[in-house]
């Protein structure tokens, strides 16, 4: 007999009787309760957040000519967005490199078919989870009062925030690999090491790289507004053209910023292609 | 071949894994360049020990008051933003992936639209928010409009390759069935589409609580806002109470929304 649930036992289920004499029950639809609880929520989440369509529609002309603005970039401005862009990339690249190297071994010992420990296991992910819930800028917001602001606070928030990230997804995948390997070659004699660097390293390498990759890309983006903060990059500019309402200039730098990411984004999904 | 002379034949790439290290050496040390490390500043050994102390020790009475400057009120505000800016975000992005995808509108529409979805996904959230604002005003509202437009990227883009998969030979059985146009999109289209619609939608939820908590910084509204001025006043311990207050929210809403997309993935 299959389990009845909650919401079929109080709303019956149709009964069709077929052609031939046998009977199927035909559930009670829930889209109903589902739509209502949804609008209920939506309905509580206007009135918190007092969202007026009407201001949208009335001031709308604000945003028209300010993005008119942005798409008319002032093209003299460009060399002052050199210098705060290369430092964006390398602040993400730096940040990428340490964070996905820390990232590997938290990572192996988060997988549970490697660590047969429970409780470092847990602790282990735990940390990992902790890291990832807090926004690399309020990271960097705090760092930049630790070390002053500059690039260097921005990078370390980058780092964090890929160790949590690279560190998730890599013990993700290496939980699927395949230990057949490994076990052969600790039943030959290896100790546990000698067999993971043998067995597993080569399984896990292309994924891991692939995944560095992917947050590098991420980076390259959030790095972006970390100087927002004051941890450097290209966000400091931006904050200072919206301060002084020249969107001639953030045109440039947004232009100059989309241009990096698509570049870097080609390449890293070239790379990643021939990785996997 | 032996295994032995199979050994010695395997392929060797030294001379590319040692141009790829030099290159990633290379790149290492060049970056390496950028960032200028000025030491700790002299506050900063305090300020690192305020935040530690903070996050251990949270202020209770901010994290279970009920007045509108409390932990619970900022972070119903952020769920608040987040829902109505994925849904507002959803919604939109339905008639702009149609727009964009290869098979309803042809090449040379779907390339420009494709275009426009790529522009509004590098603007930063950030920047939306602080041109956003000029229109709404601070408070949380702005943070709505934000992140109903930054979501239309992420969300477009995956609706776009659900609507590329579509199977075209349920609506020419329908065809051949007899049913008019909107019964083929009622069981042809739809079914086809809702459960990865709705498991995109969760997944963009689950970024734009993240996100809804960093835009207030721009003062959009949310826990953000009232986070960033208690770092910049130093007050740790309400530092801590509205970070101990954010990390159960995202982890519990990420628990969910795994689970409910693991549902929705596998029908059980």
């Amino acid at each position: 007999m299959k389990k009845v649930s909650l919401f079929d036992r109080i709303f019956k289920p149709e009964h069709i009787v077929l052609a031939n004499g046998h009977t199927v029950d035909r559930p009670q639809s829930r889209v109903p309760f589902i739509a209502g609880a949804v609008l209920i929520v939506i309905a509580i989440s206007i009135m918190l957040t007092g969202f007026d369509l009407r201001i949208i529609i009335e001031r709308f002309y604000q945003l028209s000519a300010i993005l008119g603005k942005i798409f008319q970039p002032d093209f003299s401005y460009f060399n002052k967005v050199v210098g705060p862009l290369v430092d964006t990339i390398k602040m993400s690249l730096m940040g990428s490199v340490v964070g996905c190297l820390l990232a590997l071994p938290f990572a192996i010992l988060a997988s549970s078919n490697i660590n047969k420990n429970r409780i470092i296991l847990g602790a282990v992910r735990f940390v990992l989870g902790i890291i990832r819930t807090i926004p690399t800028l309020i990271l960097a917001s705090m760092f930049a009062l630790v070390f002053g602001f500059g690039t260097f606070a921005g990078t370390v928030a980058i780092v964090f925030f890929t160790f949590g990230v690279v560190g998730k997804m890599l013990f993700e995948s290496i939980e699927t690999i395949d230990l057949g390997p490994f076990e052969a070659l600790e039943s030959m004699g290896c100790n546990k090491f000698e067999a993971f660097w043998t067995a597993c390293i080569p399984q896990i390498l292309p994924t891991y790289l692939s995944h560095c990759l992917y947050c590098f890309e991420m980076n390259v983006r959030s790095a972006a507004i970390l100087g927002y903060v004051g941890a450097g990059g290209l966000g400091i500019l931006i904050n200072e053209r919206i301060g002084w309402r020249d969107y001639h200039g953030l045109g440039v730098v947004l232009l100059s910023l989309f241009v990096t990411v698509l570049i870097i984004d080609q390449i890293s999904t070239q790379l990643r292609r021939k990785l996997s | 071949m032996s295994i032995f002379e199979m050994y010695d034949n395997r392929p060797r790439k030294a001379w590319l894994y040692a141009l790829t290290s030099l290159i990633v050496v290379g790149l290492i040390v060049w970056s390496a360049e950028g960032i200028e490390f000025n030491g700790i500043t002299n506050k900063g050994t305090e300020v690192a020990y305020g935040m530690v102390y903070g996050l251990l020790h949270p202020d209770t009475s901010m994290l279970f008051s009920l007045s509108k400057e409390a932990v619970p009120y900022l972070l119903f505000q952020t769920i608040a933003i987040a829902i109505l800016g994925t849904v507002f975000g959803a919604i939109l992005a339905i008639p702009v992936s149609f727009l964009a995808s290869e098979n309803i509108v042809g090449r040379p529409i779907a390339f420009v639209v494709r275009a426009i979805i790529l522009l509004i996904r590098t603007i930063p959230s950030l920047v939306w928010a602080l041109v956003w604002i000029r229109v709404t005003g601070p408070g949380a509202f702005c943070g709505v409009v934000t992140q109903s437009i930054c979501s239309i990227g992420m969300i477009s883009k995956m609706y776009i390759t659900a609507i590329e998969d579509l199977n075209t030979g349920i609506l020419e059985s329908l065809d051949a069935a007899g049913c008019n146009t909107f019964e083929k999109i009622r069981v042809g289209v739809l079914p086809q589409l809702y459960a990865n619609f709705i498991s995109t939608t969760i997944y963009r939820f689950d970024i734009n609580i993240k996100d809804a908590s960093t835009l207030g910084i721009a003062g959009a509204g949310g826990i953000g806002a009232a986070l960033i001025q208690a770092i910049n006043s130093r007050r740790w311990s309400i530092v801590g109470a509205f970070l101990v207050g954010l990390m159960v929210l995202v982890m519990i809403i990420e628990f969910f929304s795994t689970r409910i997309r693991r549902k929705l993935a596998t029908g059980e």
